[in-house]
């Protein structure tokens, strides 16, 4: 039956457009198109000298009720983070994708901060990770899955702190597909495109931020270059 | 879902007669509209980006096959099962097998169109398991046994005093006098609730707004994080979605989705674009150890290569309905099925066959703004007029509606009177370019206000309900 599901779809499918293409034709388009991966119309806003571009990015992020901080320094870091949650009257502990650039921060000099590396559990309300790339044109981050990066991370906790290189900052999606493609390791399980706190207008047309996802997205932007 | 489709004209007596809707309605039919106009003049590009929208899909739509087939390649490549389905019981019957599989006990999902379209839930519990709708909507919903009334606003029709009943009379487990006054109350109390559901279910289902055939990719867009929370936490995901979905590259997909949160709520973009490929990999610290995506046909080849083709490049961003002057007049709950709006009325008739859908076609004013705000640049009105003239050719109109139509005719001739009958006034006419020469061949437009047509309760007219409506008053 599964087979015939199959064909039956393809069949319906192929008499239909069939008599209008060449089979060669369309076969070499085809390829071609998804070897190319070519871009389509790329909005100006988003064809930006670097400065102007994280300039763009941190008003974008924060139009949707992200909050945004620079760093200089990422020994600062662990300073940022602790002082973060003291501020919003949180718990002193954080969930940290195990991540070579976290994993490097000195986290020693905040003692009283508890840090764990790994996948979010239920109980976890916050957590810190990096991104692939931040998208200046709509103020999003791409997020990937690995060893590195727990998707759990940014949906779980409440807040979700990242980390950002300016290095990784670019200026449209199409832009971080090239970084993604360009670690060469294949298409991870799960990319997210993360723009600011979760949200829902379900209820008489009303936007309210927290709904399952977090309800505080904070970006340190760090100064890498 | 079943469909009362049929009952069109019923429905929107109904509809136009309750007070929670009207309200509703009033506030909706400004709200989206602006927020879309304001995000469109935002970005310079996006008449150009609707362009390449819909030459992406025309292109993939030709090319159909052979996209499909690089598709399923790619899911597996990466570790994914692809199962067939040409109907909605095919599409059941290899969820509930997935689910037994899986030894599922509990299922939780994300907002999904294409599972209101088959019925899965009530084919789900009818098999003992419990299935949980995650999406805030979708989930007060479910509680109310009712259906959505809008693709991307399910429950879009509620007020938050009947949501806050709806809670108090389910949510046994806690105090009956917490206070659910206010959206934010209730959005918690649904958050701390499915939270629980989230981490035991043993399956999730999605469905797709996109996938993408380069890399075997299914994409979900959601603003609440749901979709994620189902789709991570769930030992197995399987995502429900249809075959017209496909789209070539992650270049592709950027584009649509460029115009496709604009388009529908205003925002520049979702909060949440996830691109999931596969189960979790050896070294990946979470996610689902099984990836199924279930492809659904059910009725969709059979428009490729017709005229009513370019319906299939439809993103379900919901902009058509959301500019509808009959939408915003009767609601989604009116159209009886699960797409409401401008596309239902093309796609509905399709889905569920002319007979069962036959006065959906002509809810419509020919106003023409649902063309003018589809991203992907479907033709709503001419494809409506192409299934009313399929059933007036059926002799499918019942011999009142066909006489109805001469009436029509005759009014439609009479500028002054058209506007009477329809209370739509010159503004409307103009946007549609219906000079009065040319009015003349505007085939069967907007018959179905015409009052003959339009039986309307306690000896109202359709247009005086309709006007009521319009100048926000309502007579009981
Ligand atoms: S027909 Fe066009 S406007 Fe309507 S839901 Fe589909 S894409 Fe959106």
């Amino acid at each position: 039956m599964a087979d015939d599901a199959r064909s039956g779809i393809l069949g319906t499918i192929r008499r239909a457009v069939e008599g209008q293409r060449d089979e060669a034709a369309a076969r070499a388009a085809v390829a071609d198109r998804l070897a190319r991966h070519a871009r389509n119309v790329i909005p100006l806003r988003a064809q930006l000298p670097p400065a102007q571009q994280v300039e763009l990015f941190q008003r974008m992020a924060q139009a949707v009720g992200a909050t945004v901080e620079l760093v200089t320094d990422p020994a600062r870091v662990p300073h940022m983070a602790a002082d973060y949650l003291s501020n919003h009257n949180l718990p002193a502990r954080v969930r940290v994708a195990p991540d070579p650039l976290l994993q490097s921060l000195p986290w020693d000099r905040r003692p009283m901060l508890e840090v764990a590396f790994g996948r979010a559990t239920a109980d976890d309300q916050t957590s810190l990770t990096t991104a692939v790339a931040g998208v200046a044109e709509t103020g999003t981050l791409m997020l990937a899955s690995g060893p590195d990066q727990a998707t759990t991370l940014a949906f779980l906790p409440t807040n979700h702190v990242v980390l950002l290189p300016l290095s990784r900052l670019v200026g449209t999606y199409e832009e971080g597909w090239d970084m993604l493609r360009a670690r060469g390791r294949g298409q991870p399980r799960t990319v997210n495109f993360v723009t600011g706190p979760s949200r829902t207008a379900d209820i008489e047309q009303t936007p309210q931020v927290h709904a399952h996802g977090p309800g505080r997205l904070h970006i340190l932007l760090l100064a890498d270059m | 879902m079943r469909s009362t489709a049929h009952a069109f004209k019923e429905n929107a007596r109904t509809a136009m007669a309750d007070p929670d809707l009207t309200k509703a309605l009033t506030k909706f039919k400004t709200g989206f509209p602006l927020k879309r106009a304001q995000a469109v003049a935002a970005l310079p590009e996006f008449e150009a980006l609707r362009d390449a929208g819909k030459a992406i899909k025309d292109h993939t739509l030709a090319h159909l096959d052979l996209y499909l087939e690089v598709f399923e390649q790619n899911v597996r490549a990466r570790g994914g099962h692809v199962h067939w389905a040409r109907t909605a019981a095919e599409a059941k019957e290899i969820i509930l097998r997935l689910c037994r599989e899986a030894g599922a006990k509990m299922v939780t999902k994300g907002k999904s169109m294409v599972s209101e379209e088959v019925g899965l839930n009530t084919a789900l519990e009818a098999e003992g398991l419990e299935v949980v709708e995650t999406d805030l909507g979708e989930y007060i919903l479910q509680i109310r046994k009712e259906a959505p009334s809008h693709i991307i606003a399910p429950a879009l029709h509620l007020s938050k005093e009947q949501v806050a009943d709806d809670f108090r009379r389910v949510h046994t487990h806690l105090a009956s006098d917490r206070k659910l006054s206010e959206p934010a109350d209730l959005l918690t109390e649904a958050r701390v609730l499915l939270r629980d559901k989230f981490l035991n279910a043993e399956v999730g289902i999605t469905g797709a707004n996109f996938l993408i055939a380069e890399t075997g990719s299914t994409v979900i867009v959601t603003n609440e994080g749901n979709g994620d929370l189902t789709q991570t936490l769930a030992k197995t995901h399987i995502v429900l979605t249809s075959i017209e979905k496909v789209v070539p590259t992650l270049e592709d997909a950027s584009t649509l989705l460029r115009l496709l949160a604009r388009s529908a709520t205003g925002q520049e973009f979702s909060t949440y674009t996830t691109f999931s490929t596969g189960p979790r990999r050896a070294d990946d610290l979470d996610g689902p150890e099984a990836f199924h995506v279930v492809l659904l046909d059910n009725g969709r080849s059979a428009l490729l290569g017709t005229e009513m083709q370019e319906a299939l490049r439809c993103i379900r961003c919901g902009a058509c309905m959301n500019h509808c002057p009959v939408y915003h007049a009767v609601g989604g709950h009116a159209y009886g099925w699960v797409y409401p709006g401008p596309i239902g009325a093309v796609v509905d008739p399709a889905l569920l066959g002319i007979a069962e859908a036959r006065h959906l076609p002509n809810a419509s004013t020919f106003c023409g703004r649902c063309e003018s705000v589809c991203p992907v640049r479907i033709p709503l009105p001419k494809l409506m007029r192409l299934w009313r003239e399929k059933e007036f050719e059926g002799k499918l109109s019942p011999p009142a509606q066909r006489w109805g139509l001469g009436v029509w005719a005759f009014v439609a001739r009479r500028p002054g009177l058209y506007r009477l009958a329809t209370g739509l006034g010159m503004r409307v006419l103009g946007m549609a370019g219906a000079k009065r020469g040319r009015f003349r061949s505007l085939p069967l437009a907007g018959a179905w206000t015409a009052a003959r047509d339009f039986p309307a309760p306690a000896g109202k007219t359709f247009q005086e309900l309709y006007k009521a409506r319009r100048t926000g008053v309502h007579h009981g």
